[in-house]
């Protein structure tokens, strides 16, 4: 390790910033935040890399991508050298570089982060992918010739995706079904576009139809055709459905019109371009003051979309304070510089409506305090008593986290559940107990992360590999 | 891409009736089930249920009314031209079950998701009487096909042009006073008609489904748009419904969010009209 610290030291380059649009102007319009680094300002930081023999970063990658060797390429400006070292790790870059907290993964472990700032891994990444896009040229890796093996991969997130684009290569039939009406998953419908340019998904999407892949939207497996139907056609299925349920506070007034999940709000604003409204014929809610209930990426997105919509006001009331935010660190940088107001240390109790128009007008909130940890290691919020406060609002965002969606699940017969309706899968593998069936992502983990879901997918794909080859 | 192979105008061009080829979802469909359509990129994604289906042919049925700014577009298509998507079989069927004598109560477009229905109970062995009504005779639909799909049909009209003088209600009342063996009511049309057609039946003690249409995104469960209020439980009428027990419905609640976009939804359509009677759209018609 000391001997890492004292390698040799040139003049010292302090970490690139991405240009980015001003935050008020941005927070006017849906276009992406940073503006990415041009391919000077990507081998600047690249030289910052004093590319460690025993990398620490890759530790903190969930799917281990040889992050050194790929940033030494970027270095000597070989960027489609640096993308094909990506690729053997990790097929959406373009992404990951976009949406993973890094700060906790690779950049968290990275050497330099101890004295400096660590290497800008994630923007790296995403230079490397965008270069390719622009710029690169038209590559596809090299396929195994045709197994004769179908496989169904079910949902088109970021892990069905995964299977399909390593199962692809590997030479077997895959066909994905996607139960909206364009795949992607989270990554289309979620996730939105001044994170994540939806032309970045379709191109990922496209990417593996031009590999030989299928993908079948408006497919809602369990309604359209079941799990054992797939499986008559299919030699293995892949789960991959996501953790698509809302959830709701369970106080009174969720029913007044301008309360929303997040997953209704991002959806009509992301999927269905309801921002660009009535170019788009799908409405929302453009509230003047807006209300989002979380404190994780999808509140930020939430509530960064309230913003973008028009509105004059967009708080975010957590429960616990700004340290305990599970969201990543750069959307929470983001959402207080475009002027998001933060209401720490708050729980929602009622929501205040006209019962005659069914319009929301505000939320009564109770203050809490820090109490001891709890089983999480954060501090546990305890209320105040008496401390009620009223915010007035007319449009409220319930972005408190997501269940396991059962319309596929209850339609399954022979796939074991947890006590909270994920799928129980091998952790290894990807198997579940049903034969021939193997899922993963967040409807094996719950919410978590698109490298994780990825992650997973990889395993899978392995294990699928290996049954349809060598029968186990 | 789901082409139109037949079309149908009714109801003096109030409502429309297409066929659509969709092999996949026809194979599937049951009484009581819905369809999402979109007629392009831009659509907004609208339930629709499935008055008929022809599984061996591949073809979907749906009967809709001319209400907004997507139903008036789709309302251009002709035959051979295609919606961009259509998703589903969506929501629980109906359970068809033998249980004596059964009425079935339309209104308006209600009529048409009535109507496979009212067949199925029909061919499980009940009894059927039915109640169809509109607000005037020019704007009744269906009536051959109602009446081969139960055992007595009563009409009325709003305005007394064709049949009874007065609201489905009415005979309601009447038949069920008549039938005190009535087993289940089926009720469906607009807001209003179903929650009064619900007080009748409550009176009578007659159990009743209804079939609730809230506004909707995705239809599998996963945005939370379509939540009603069911014996105070919130449910998510997609995929818990859509059929619901009427006696259970928090009606007015329905009622209020299905206003969530009245003022958007005239700025959609009134900029459609403009855009569609200019010459400048490109619908074809
Ligand atoms: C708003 C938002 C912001 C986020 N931000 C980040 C972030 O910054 N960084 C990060 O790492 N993670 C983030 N996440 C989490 C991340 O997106 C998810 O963990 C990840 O997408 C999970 O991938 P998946 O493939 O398991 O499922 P999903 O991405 O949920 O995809 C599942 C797909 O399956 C489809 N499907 C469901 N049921 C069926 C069915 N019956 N038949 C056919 N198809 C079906 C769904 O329509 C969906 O397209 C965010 C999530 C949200 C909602
Ligand atoms: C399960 C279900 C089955 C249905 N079956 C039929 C049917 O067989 N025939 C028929 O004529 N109508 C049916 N409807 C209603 C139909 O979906 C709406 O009339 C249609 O969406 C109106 O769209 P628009 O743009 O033309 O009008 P808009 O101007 O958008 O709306 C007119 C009214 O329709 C309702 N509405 C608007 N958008 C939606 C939406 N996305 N989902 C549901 N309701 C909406 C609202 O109450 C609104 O005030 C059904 C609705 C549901 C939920
Ligand atoms: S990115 Fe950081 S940890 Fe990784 S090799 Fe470079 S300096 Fe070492
Ligand atoms: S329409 Fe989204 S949950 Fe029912």
């Amino acid at each position: 390790m000391s001997e890492e610290v004292k390698a040799p030291k040139k003049e010292k380059i302090p970490r690139q910033k991405m240009p980015e649009q001003p935050a008020n102007v941005r927070r006017h319009n849906f276009e992406e935040v940073p503006n990415g680094y041009t391919p000077e300002l990507a081998m600047k930081e690249a030289e910052r890399c004093i590319q460690c023999k025993d990398p620490r970063c890759r530790q903190g990658c969930p799917v281990e991508v040889e992050i050194p060797a790929f940033i030494a390429k970027i270095k000597e400006g070989d960027f489609e050298g640096a993308i094909r070292k990506i690729w053997e790790k990790n097929a959406l870059p373009a992404v990951c570089g976009r949406v993973c907290p890094q700060e906790v993964q690779c950049e968290g472990m990275c050497i330099m982060g101890k004295k400096d700032a660590p290497v800008a891994i994630g923007n790296l990444e995403r230079f490397a992918a965008d270069q390719q896009r622009k710029h690169g040229r038209d590559i596809l890796p090299p396929k195994a010739a045709p197994t004769g093996k179908k496989v169904a991969v079910v949902g088109s997130g970021p892990s069905g995706l995964t299977v399909a684009g390593d199962l692809i290569l590997k030479g077997h039939d895959v066909t994905v079904f996607e139960a909206l009406h364009l795949p992607g998953g989270v990554l289309i419908y979620g996730i939105p576009e001044f994170r994540l340019p939806k032309e970045i998904v379709a191109s990922e999407c496209h990417y593996l139809e031009r590999l030989g892949g299928k993908i079948e939207v408006n497919s809602v497996i369990g309604r359209s055709e079941t799990v054992d139907e797939l499986l008559e056609h299919f030699d293995v299925v892949y789960l991959g459905v996501g953790a698509g349920l809302p959830v709701f506070l369970k106080i009174p007034g969720e029913h007044f019109i301008g309360v929303y999940s997040a997953n209704e709000y991002l959806t009509r604003s992301n999927l269905m371009k309801a921002y660009d409204f009535p170019n788009y014929d799908t409405p929302i809610v453009k509230g003047k003051n807006v209300a989002t209930f979380g404190g994780g990426n999808v509140a930020m997105d939430s509530a960064r979309t309230a913003l973008r919509l028009g509105a004059e006001h967009s708080y975010i009331i957590y429960r616990r304070s700004r340290d305990e935010l599970p969201a990543r660190g750069a959307e929470v940088h983001h959402a207080e510089e475009e002027g998001v107001e933060f209401l720490f240390l708050s729980n929602p109790l009622r929501f205040l409506g006209d019962d005659a128009t069914g319009r929301l007008t505000g939320v009564e909130c109770l203050k809490m305090e820090l109490g001891e940890p709890d089983a999480s290691g954060r501090r546990r919020p305890v209320p105040i008593p008496g401390s009620e406060f009223q915010v007035k609002i007319d449009t409220a965002v319930i972005a408190i986290g997501a269940g396991s969606n059962p319309l596929l699940t209850k339609s399954t017969p022979g796939l074991d559940l947890n006590k909270w309706g994920y799928i129980v899968a091998d952790p290894k593998t990807g198997k579940t107990m049903k034969p021939r069936v193997w899922a993963g992502g967040d409807i094996v983990t719950g919410s978590a992360t698109v490298i994780l879901a990825m992650g997973a997918g990889r395993l899978a794909s392995n294990s699928i590999h290996d049954y349809l080859t060598m029968g186990w | 891409m789901f082409e139109i192979v037949e079309r149908q105008e009714m109801a003096q061009g109030t409502i429309i009736s297409n066929w659509i080829k969709a092999p996949k979802i026809a194979a599937k469909a049951k009484p009581g089930q819905f369809v999402i359509l979109r007629a392009n990129d831009k659509g907004e994604r609208i339930p629709l249920t499935m008055a008929d289906s022809d599984p061996a042919k591949g073809l979907i049925n749906i009967i809709y009314m001319v209400v907004g700014k997507s139903t008036a577009l789709f309302k251009t298509l002709q035959v051979g031209q295609f919606y961009q998507d259509v998703i589903g079989p969506l929501g629980q069927p109906t359970h068809l079950d033998k249980v004596g004598k059964v009425i079935c109560v339309g209104g308006g477009t209600g009529i048409a998701v009535m109507h496979p229905i009212a067949r199925g109970l029909k061919q499980a062995g009940n009894f059927v009487y039915s109640v169809i009504g509109s607000r005037s005779k020019d704007l009744l639909i269906m009536e051959e096909r109602m009446k081969a799909a139960s055992d007595e049909l009563m009409i009325c009209t709003d305005d007394g042009t064709y049949g009874h003088h007065g609201f489905v209600t009415d005979k309601l009342r009447e038949t069920l006073e008549k039938h005190k063996d009535i087993a289940l009511a089926v009720c469906i049309g607009p807001v209003p008609m179903m929650k009064f057609c619900c007080k009748v039946t409550k009176e009578f003690g007659v159990k009743t489904l209804v079939s609730l249409n809230p506004i909707m995104v995705d239809g599998t469960g996963m945005c939370g748009c379509c939540r009603v209020k069911i014996g105070g439980q919130m449910k998510f009428a997609c995929v818990d419904g859509p059929e619901f027990d009427g006696h259970q419905v928090d009606w007015d609640e329905l009622n209020l969010r299905l206003r969530s976009y009245l003022v958007e939804e005239k700025v959609s359509y009134d900029q459609f009209k403009a855009g569609h009677g200019s010459g400048k759209c490109s619908c074809g018609s």
